[in-house]
């Protein structure tokens, strides 16, 4: 069962699953190294709500909460 | 260095934050040479590699940080299209050296092996080695270099430790360049389909660029996996080509294989099999530092409360700490121009120079101390990685005004100096997002309004203290910062919604660990930055400096002259009647200064005085000018004098404080007690309109620093935009649109002003 990175909690660890963002956007975060099967920890939400700090693949990135809705994890 | 032989040409290259820039200063000894890439403004810099053997130099060319060869930004493009040989002017890489964060392994081989993938010879620089092993992750070097097929180098830049050993390498190498021989090698293991149509462009490649045979393999996976490439590059890629990679991607597609992850995942899969293989765990994964202080800085409420204490720290400490010294060059610089006009008597060479060139140039000097200190904390914030929480801190804010958090930098940026705020656009991906950045960046006040506010807050603003501990000065300042932030957002709102209409790219922000910041290293970029708005004052600020003066001494007028001299006789006369000349009379009204019981006499010759160089300035070329834009000025409740200000700072912002000195002669008031600033305040405050009200009102202080918070009174930026833009239409629009809009703001400013004063 796979829910939008977004709705995890932060220190909560997942697996993505499927990465639903248009592929003309894509690029770059695969790049980044986000890719299916890749494992992440969610570490906070910006005081604003919005971006999130995801940690991955040792190092920390930030995306909008607009995308990591649209990254499933499991 | 011209006659030298060609240099051997090492190229360094990697991602961002991975300690790049410590690298170069560490193997060049922080003596670049910063240039631009032709027809873009990218940073170019250079400097000889230290310890090189008497003629056999080697030059070091940084690249800017990039995160993949599928460049999203202007800065990644330069950096690729080097390693492309698509720059003209550029030699070819006789040695490219990538460096890589060993405590972000992964990522940094993503890069890295695509760059060794090119057939350079090639080095790796293993950065950050302390990091990685605070950390808990050791990285075996001799298992790295076996695994990537290339020389490697562990290190820790910021310290110098292993610098050397890698410089000596190069000098090695560039010695003998044939000694090391390149085996070509490829670092993922694609799909059976993708491979062969990869290979199949790849020999496309091959017959239509035969000098770039080497790169072709490489070439031909980016081109097949990377989107925007074709589109962006059809100057490059002949039609059949493109056809050819397209019907690939076609054939891909319908066999099932995503041709845009292929290449990325296939990679990925083999960096992280090397990364495990030559890292050794020697912790359990825990909470670095970085993370503790993570933990306060982006915290819900401390962080916020953090953030907007730094910045009001930053401004207070720019107006209190910058005091002393800023007294003692202004004492300088007026001791320099007694000592000048005392050795060269009177005269329109003593004039110039005294008036004209020293005050009037010293005037903008004095505020270095100010501006230097706001450059050192702008260094700080960089270098100590907490300009990008900064951004993850206001990207909410920004995409309110449908921008990114990566606006943010460019921005703040600003507050120094919009030119390297402008530069630092080059970071953001879309370009629509980009030139709405630029059109806004100069709303953010910058050093040079400095002066101006600080003069006109001084004059205009009583030092009244709100809440027991809050100086009006001090919140006027602030208030005039925060207006030029809300202009910045709302115009960047109205811009996104209007003619810069676009969804941006996604915002992907590495938040790297915070780094304890190396001192030399911040006095280095505040002092680079600080030479450049030296070198302004020198030049456009001198020249504009040197023909004010020549518009407010010319035409001369003689009858007016004489009509004064005559005045001033029979002040005199009937106290001394030995005097028969202006001069005698002059040189008494000086003797008598010393006498209190003279003291009502030397007033009436000090009135006189002034009112003649008022009455000069007014014929004079600059009053004409002034009288001219009055009709345009007045409903702003400007008179002609600040006309010729606003005139005269129209080229460079900072003017308007030396043009004020020159047009109200301060020089002439007082000499001898504080001179500069102190005086010019004193003259501002002193200074009456006909009926007899003050001219510096607070009222008229508000307009005209609401007036310099909006209007572009900057050649230097103009000049920056339209090489950015490519062109004069976007620096005209952002010309036309700042003034307009300062403008209005300052005529509501005043109407407003008088209305509320009834
Ligand atoms: N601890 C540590 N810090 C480093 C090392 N190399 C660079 N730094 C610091 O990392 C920060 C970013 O480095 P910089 O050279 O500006 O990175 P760039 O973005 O790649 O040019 C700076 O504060 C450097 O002082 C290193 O080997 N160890």
């Amino acid at each position: 069962m796979s829910q939008p990175l977004s709705s995890l909690t932060p220190g909560s660890r997942a697996v993505v699953a499927e990465i639903l963002i248009p592929p003309q956007h894509r690029a770059r975060l695969l790049e980044m190294g986000l890719l299916v099967g890749t494992p992440i920890e969610l570490i906070r939400f910006a005081p604003l709500g919005d971006p999130v700090e995801i940690k991955v693949r040792g190092y920390h990135l930030s995306l909008r909460r607009h995308e990591a809705e649209q990254v499933m994890v499991r | 260095m011209n006659s030298s032989p060609p240099a051997f040409t090492a190229v360094l290259t990697g991602n961002p934050n991975c300690g790049k820039t410590a690298l170069f200063n560490a193997l060049t000894g922080l003596r670049a040479k910063v240039g631009n890439y032709a027809g873009v403004t990218v940073e170019r810099k250079e400097g000889a590699l230290l310890g090189a053997a008497p003629g056999h130099p080697v030059t070091v060319l940084d690249l800017p940080g990039t995160y993949s060869l599928s460049p999203q930004s202007l800065d990644e493009q330069i950096a690729r299209d080097v390693l492309f040989r698509r720059v003209p002017g550029v030699p070819e890489p006789a040695l490219v050296i990538v460096v890589a964060d060993a405590s972000n392994l992964q990522r940094n081989l993503y890069y890295a092996t695509q760059v060794i993938e090119l057939g350079y010879p090639t080095f790796l620089a293993l950065n950050m080695v302390d990091v990685a092993r605070q950390n808990g992750h050791t990285v075996d070097p001799a298992a790295l270099s076996r695994a990537l097929g290339v020389p490697v180098f562990p290190m820790v830049a910021s310290e110098g430790e292993g610098v050397g050993t890698l410089q000596e390498a190069v000098h090695r190498f560039a010695a003998q360049p044939g000694s090391h021989r390149v085996i070509p090698r490829e670092f993922n293991e694609l799909p059976e389909q993708f491979g062969r149509e990869a290979q199949a462009i790849e020999q496309r490649l091959e017959t239509l660029f035969p000098h770039r045979e080497r790169l072709a393999a490489a070439e031909a996976l980016l081109l097949l996996g990377d989107d925007p490439v074709l589109n962006s590059h059809r100057e490059i890629y002949p039609e059949p080509l493109v056809a050819a990679v397209t019907a690939a991607r076609t054939r891909l597609e319908s066999a099932g294989v995503d041709w845009r992850s292929a290449a990325i995942e296939a990679r990925y899969a083999r960096v992280f099999a090397i990364a495990q293989h030559v890292t050794t765990e020697t912790l359990s994964e825990g909470e670095s530092f970085s993370d503790r202080l993570d933990r306060l800085l982006t915290h819900r409420i401390w962080g916020l409360v953090i953030f907007v204490a730094l910045m009001a720290l930053m401004f207070q400490g720019i107006f209190s700490v910058a005091q002393w010294p800023m007294d003692a060059l202004d004492a300088g610089v007026g001791w320099l121009a007694d000592r000048v006009s005392t050795a060269l008597g009177p005269g329109d060479l003593q004039d110039l120079l005294a008036n004209g060139v020293i005050k009037g140039v010293g005037a903008v000097i004095v505020f270095l101390p100010q501006i230097c200190l706001l450059f050192l904390f702008i260094a700080l914030l960089e270098d100590t990685g907490y300009m990008a929480r900064a951004a993850f801190l206001m990207d909410r804010l920004m995409s309110r005004v449908g921008l990114h958090g990566k606006s943010f930098i460019p921005m703040l940026s600003s507050f120094a100096c919009a030119i390297p705020g402008i530069m630092a656009t080059r970071t953001i991906e879309s370009p629509k997002d980009r030139l709405v950045t630029i059109l806004v960046a100069p709303l953010m006040s910058c050093s040079a309004r400095l002066p101006v506010y600080t003069v006109l807050i001084a004059a205009c603003i009583p030092q009244t203290r709100v809440l027991g501990f809050l100086g009006l000065p001090g919140l006027t300042l602030l208030g005039m910062y925060l207006l030029g932030i809300v202009g910045a957002l709302g115009m960047a709102w109205l811009f996104k919604r209007t003619l810069l209409r676009g969804e941006p790219p996604p915002l992907i922000l590495e938040l790297p660990p915070y780094k304890r910041p190396v001192p030399r290293v911040m006095l280095r970029h505040m002092w680079d930055r600080a030479k450049l708005f030296l070198r302004r004052a020198g030049t456009v600020i001198l020249g504009i400096n040197i023909l004010l003066w020549f518009l407010a001494t010319y035409p001369r007028q003689p009858e007016l002259d004489t009509a004064f001299d005559a005045r001033l006789l029979t002040l005199v006369q009937p106290s001394d009647p030995a005097v028969r000349t202006p001069a005698e009379a002059a040189a008494r009204v000086q003797a008598w200064r010393a006498q209190p019981d003279r003291a009502a006499l030397v007033e009436a010759a000090d009135a006189l005085n002034h009112e003649q160089s008022g009455e000069r300035l007014r014929g004079s070329f600059a009053g004409r000018l002034g009288h001219a834009i009055e009709p345009l000025i007045r409903p702003l409740g400007f008179d002609w004098k600040i006309g010729i200000g606003l005139v005269a700072s129209f080229a460079a912002r900072e003017v308007f404080v030396s043009t004020m000195s020159v047009v109200y002669n301060v020089g002439e008031v007082d000499a001898g007690d504080a001179a500069g600033t102190a005086s010019l305040v004193e003259v501002l405050q002193a200074e009456r309109r006909p009926d007899g009200t003050p001219v510096y009102t607070l009222l008229t202080g508000l307009t005209l620093m609401v007036f310099y918070v909006f209007a572009m009174q900057c050649v230097s930026t103009v000049a920056v935009v339209r090489r950015e833009t490519n062109g004069w239409k976007w620096p005209l629009f952002q010309l036309a649109y700042m003034t307009a809009l300062a403008w209005v703001l300052a005529f509501l400013t005043y109407q407003i002003g008088r209305w509320m004063a009834g």
